[in-house]
């Protein structure tokens, strides 16, 4: 079966591939977007911890013999403590100060993770085995399924789910929610608003390290794997606005999408359309598809 | 002495200090590059230092104009003055198409913005057959100025550059100090305020946007005609964070702030190597050796030091103590 002269499945098997890089664009701007919303800083360095999530899954393989699996947990919490670490250490001083002196701190951060982890692994790709488990494809009947793909589009979205429901269901999610509002007056009422900030950050980061522990079996880990991920996350921030969770979702996996199609009707547009679409949602609604700005 | 004086006096032995350059054994080509990227974080600061608004987007504009100005001196054969006239026209229609989207939001989202239009324009440039993709735009002649004047000789494309960059940055000090550049810096302190008054802010924040970026297409020109060619490492984003560190290093909305700040960061790069033979020398710490190799990693930290602890720069830090000094006197 054809459709518009493009074979069936391999039309489908694009589009599962952009659903596999919309799940990372998702996690990523979700993080951002939880991160701003109660530290008013916009995070730069989510590209830098998700290749670390990535490069530290390669690491423990490759020193320690510890598995995808257990990576799967360890990584987000290894970088979650480094993510503790920064907001105490450097993050903790710039709140009171203009926004754009977070972007330039994170910014420094960027540059001082991947220089750290680029004078020790260069610039090229490090390969990583797909899991045994996940190894081969399904076969739908009109399409091969890459059993992995369909494995990170899964376990990404029960994630930004489940981030969703916490953020928006729970009394933890209340607070938090709470704090975007109005930081003093939810410490008034004795809730420890510095720990939750700490604890944001700690979160947005093991968010991203995650992605990366995905992404390091789909693309080449390398320590500049972060970079151009970034900023199309922040095309997706800007096209989606940062005022919703669930729109940050659906944002990002939507774009995914867009992207995969493009990849196969007009290939040479595939690395520019996520920025395009940001031009037309400027024009048409210039404060984003869900924004409500701050 | 007053501090008018003092400014005066410093900006004098600059000016000297460059005209002499050359003659006194400076490196005429590394002191050109130093002079563009010097006008480029000048015209930068017009936008983020009296503007208030950070464009994380100026490679684009810097870069974009280098492509433009080689191709119209390589392919179309143009004279360097057409060739410069037309990069800067192009980095001036590049501002306006970036700013016209940069100012549809506000703060944080204008800066992403403008980095996403500038990664935009970095995967056209990539894909584009004349930009020469990888290996960038070669072998661009420098040509006679205005059919006349023979550039090939590096001591008269030097005084050239001097002419063009002082020019460009005399029209900066102009700008700031005119009632337009008034209204910048009240638009930057308060643009609700500037809004009430009756100003439309967004002519204005588009205007300044398109100065700077022309001034950086020429900065990028300049730059071009000067090495002979154009790369996309002009283009890539990490270029307009180069341009943010110089700006912040030196002293954000400072006059002189750029200028130094650009001359610390590319001697820095430059001797970066040196420096860390230096320190594995003076500590034995073999480490330091490989420095050289890790400008990103040093690049980094400065940015970290100096928003944490240094947001004023160089010059903001100098004018400070000049001013404290002075009240302590009259006190």
């Amino acid at each position: 079966m054809e459709i518009f002269g493009v074979s069936l499945p391999g039309l489908l098997s694009q589009l599962l591939l952009g659903l596999v890089n919309g799940s990372f664009y998702a996690i990523l701007s979700l993080g951002l977007a939880v991160i701003f919303g109660l530290l008013n800083v916009i995070n730069f360095a989510h590209g830098a911890l998700f290749m670390m999530g990535a490069v530290i899954t390669w690491m423990a393989m490759n020193y320690f013999g510890i598995n995808y699996w257990l990576m799967l947990v360890l990584a987000p919490l290894v970088v979650g403590v480094f993510g503790v670490v920064i907001e105490r250490l450097l993050l903790r001083w710039i709140y009171k100060l203009d926004h754009l002196y977070g972007l330039l701190l994170t910014l420094g951060l960027t540059l001082l993770i991947e220089g750290v982890f680029r004078s020790v692994y260069g610039v090229s790709g490090l390969g990583y085995d797909t899991p045994e488990l996940l190894e081969g494809a399904t076969n739908l009947g009109f399409m091969m399924m890459p059993n992995y793909r369909a494995w990170v589009v899964v376990a990404s979205i029960t994630v930004c789910i489940g981030t969703w429901y916490v953020i928006e269901k729970t009394k933890l999610g209340a607070y938090l929610r709470a704090g975007t509002e109005n930081p003093r007056l939810v410490e008034a009422f004795g809730v420890n608003v510095p720990l939750m900030i700490t604890l944001t950050y700690a979160f947005g980061a093991a968010l991203a390290a995650f992605a990366g522990v995905l992404a390091a079996p789909v693309y080449q880990v390398s320590p500049l794997m972060g970079q151009n991920l970034i900023i199309v996350v922040f095309a997706v921030v800007v096209i989606g606005g940062m005022g919703s969770i669930m729109g940050s979702i659906l944002t990002g996996l939507g774009l995914g999408i867009v992207e995969g199609f493009t990849k196969v009707f007009y290939p040479e547009a595939s690395s520019t359309v996520v920025f395009v679409i940001m031009v037309i949602v400027l024009l048409i609604r210039p404060a984003g598809l869900f924004g409500k700005e701050k | 002495m007053n501090s008018k004086n003092l400014s005066a006096l410093g900006y004098g032995l600059l000016f000297v200090g460059l005209l002499a350059a050359p003659l006194l054994g400076a490196y005429p080509v590394f002191v050109m590059k130093l002079m563009c990227f010097a006008l480029f974080a000048a015209a930068f600061n017009l936008l983020l230092g009296y503007t208030g608004m950070l464009s994380f987007g100026h490679a684009a504009f810097l870069g974009g104009s280098a492509y433009v100005a080689g191709q119209s001196m390589k392919v179309w054969g143009f004279t360097p003055e057409v060739g410069l006239l037309l990069g800067t026209l192009s980095g001036a229609l590049l501002g306006l198409v970036v700013g016209f989207f940069a100012i549809r939001r506000a703060g944080i989202y204008s800066t992403m913005i403008t980095l996403a239009l500038a990664q935009m324009l970095f995967f056209i440039c990539l894909q584009m057959p004349f930009t020469g993709g990888e290996d960038g735009l070669q072998g661009v002649p420098r040509g006679k100025l205005f059919g006349l004047v023979d550039l090939q000789n590096d001591l008269v494309m030097y005084y050239v550059v001097l002419v063009v960059v002082v020019a460009a940055f005399l029209l900066i000090v102009r700008t700031v100090h005119s009632p337009y550049g008034q209204v910048l810096k009240a638009i930057k302190e308060n643009e609700p305020r500037a809004i009430s008054l009756g100003y439309d802010t967004n002519r204005f924040k588009l205007l300044a946007f398109v100065l700077s970026a022309a001034l950086s297409g020429l900065a990028g020109s300049l730059k071009t005609l000067v090495l002979g060619f154009a790369t996309l490492s002009d283009v890539h984003w990490t270029a307009s964070g180069h341009v943010v560190l110089m700006t912040l290093v030196g002293g954000l909305g400072t006059l002189s702030g750029p200028l130094v700040g650009s001359a610390v960061v590319v001697l820095l790069e430059n001797k970066l190597g040196e420096i860390g033979h230096f320190l594995a020398t003076l500590t034995s710490v073999e480490w330091f050796n490989t420095l050289g190799e890790s400008v990103t990693m040093v690049t980094g930290l400065i940015f970290v030091v100096c928003v944490l602890a240094f947001r004023r720069g160089i010059m903001g830090e100098i004018i400070a103590w000049l001013v404290r000094r002075k009240a302590d006197i009259k006190g």
